[in-house]
């Protein structure tokens, strides 16, 4: 025998549920008067500093088709590559960008919408910088435990390159997944399409963070 | 080197016991079947994109988020059998998590939900919402008042029902903590019997979700009360400082 360690474990993961809007975004779905605006779920304001950039897509399942109760959040950096958290130890980033977005999918379309701006490089553990991206977290019915992944952009070819993830060799064939498509502009704002596929030959690579 | 290892807030995170959680492909659970990822996950060292987390402060809540027999009410008191719910937040070392933003949601006592693609037939109560969110204080702590939700049928078998649950969203200091996970209460049977819960391949992993009754912490005469504790991941120490990402 030997002394416990005597760690807890972490509480289990449940999936979502259909419902997750309830708890998360009730304006969204006409639960009104409980809070007076949805968290997370307001574009980001204007006071923050950065190229404004919005981020669209869908989710699909193993079978293609469009997930239309998925919920999403997104964690990024400031312009500067700062992340206004808790956990940052550089300086202080910018007290206009809360750097997390909330937003549901359509329940028609399964479109996803976040309206942000483009983020700084931030590094890695040894000190590299990594190439601009989002973290993005995606929770739904049938999900079990929320799956986290990547966001990067298509206009940072050489970043992307030299991403100590991307250098990766094995995952050569996939890495394409994390990368968001260039879909013009709106109102001179670019937009990015990034489509999340939870399955099958397209499927996007996820984190075990 | 330090005399003992300091609480410390620049290691990464201990790594997810994806054993201990549900995995992503649980097939009683029909909806997992198209919705789980075929490749394996990408195991992924903690950089500052996974070590922050957003920062939620107290000034954010209402006087009743965490309320909701009051929350929504407009004619009365939402109906039902009135409970408590309390509890701490933790990490793995058993350290108390201030701050962090608990968001929790349910059905009303007829099992149902106040949502518009929810067609079950038990009655909407009038006075009840179903959504809820507290912060916790400098101990770890949050406590809510609500109904105790029913059980609840649903399209999986032909004949399956969830347990009473109370579903709960918890942000702790760190986005590699980002928990959704649901809370059951003691003694239910259908808690075994529900493909959800065992998704989950070790029983005491269920019962870590399984509120007990607190009878210490009932108003008498007025409501019930259950302590339901959340354990989010622990952070590994720095115990040489040359070894900047922990130990």
């Amino acid at each position: 025998m030997v002394q416990s360690l005597s760690r807890l474990k972490e509480s289990p993961s449940q999936t979502a549920g259909p419902y997750v809007h309830i708890g998360t975004t009730p304006n969204f779905i006409g639960i009104n008067h409980v809070y007076a605006q949805d968290l997370g779920l307001a574009p980001c304001p204007a006071a923050a500093n950065g190229q404004r950039i919005i981020i669209t897509g869908q989710v699909f399942d193993g079978s293609g088709a469009v997930l239309r109760d998925a919920l999403l959040e997104l964690w990024q950096a400031d312009a500067d590559g700062l992340y206004p958290s808790r956990g940052e130890h550089r300086g202080a980033a910018d007290p206009n960008f809360p750097g997390w977005f909330r937003q549901p999918v359509d329940g028609v379309s399964g479109i996803y919408r976040f309206e942000t701006i483009k983020p700084g490089a931030v590094p890695f553990i040894d000190g590299r910088k990594m190439a601009p991206h989002v973290t993005l977290w995606i929770v739904a019915r049938g999900i079990n435990i929320g799956l986290h992944t990547r966001m990067y952009f298509p206009d940072e070819a050489a970043a992307n390159e030299a991403d100590p993830i991307f250098t990766r060799f094995e995952l050569r064939a996939r890495l394409a997944t994390l990368v968001a498509a260039r879909d013009g502009e709106e109102d001179g704002v670019p937009v990015y399409r990034f489509d999340i596929h939870l399955q099958g030959d397209k499927e996007t690579i996820f984190f075990d963070i | 080197m330090r005399n003992a290892p300091a609480p410390n807030h620049n290691g990464g995170f201990y790594q997810r016991d994806r054993a201990w959680h549900p995995p992503a492909f649980t097939p009683n659970y029909k909806t997992s079947v198209l919705r789980s990822p075929k490749h394996a996950l990408l195991s992924l060292n903690n950089t500052l994109s996974e070590m922050t987390g957003p920062v939620f402060g107290h000034a954010m809540l209402g006087e009743l988020d965490n309320d909701l027999i009051r929350n929504y009410a407009t004619t009365g008191d939402a109906i039902g059998p009135r409970i408590i719910v309390h509890g701490r937040v933790l990490d793995e070392d058993g350290r108390p998590v201030p701050g962090a933003l608990l968001e929790y949601w349910q059905a009303n006592a007829g099992g149902r939900y106040r949502h518009k693609k929810e067609s079950y037939l038990a009655a909407i109560d009038p006075n009840f919402g179903g959504c809820g969110r507290s912060i916790t204080d400098e101990e770890g702590r949050y406590w809510f008042r609500t109904i105790k939700p029913g059980a609840y049928p649903w399209p999986n078998g032909v004949n399956d029902w969830r347990p009473a649950h109370i579903h709960f969203s918890i942000f702790g200091h760190a986005f590699a903590q980002r928990l959704i996970t649901q809370m059951y209460f003691e003694g239910d049977p259908m808690i075994w019997q529900c493909p959800i819960v065992m998704g989950i391949p070790d029983k005491a992993a269920v019962a870590q979700l399984v509120a007990a009754l607190d009878r210490e912490a009932t108003i008498p005469m007025d409501t019930l009360a259950y302590k339901f504790d959340i354990v989010l991941r622990g952070r590994r120490s720095t115990m040489f400082e040359n070894r900047m990402e922990g130990n």
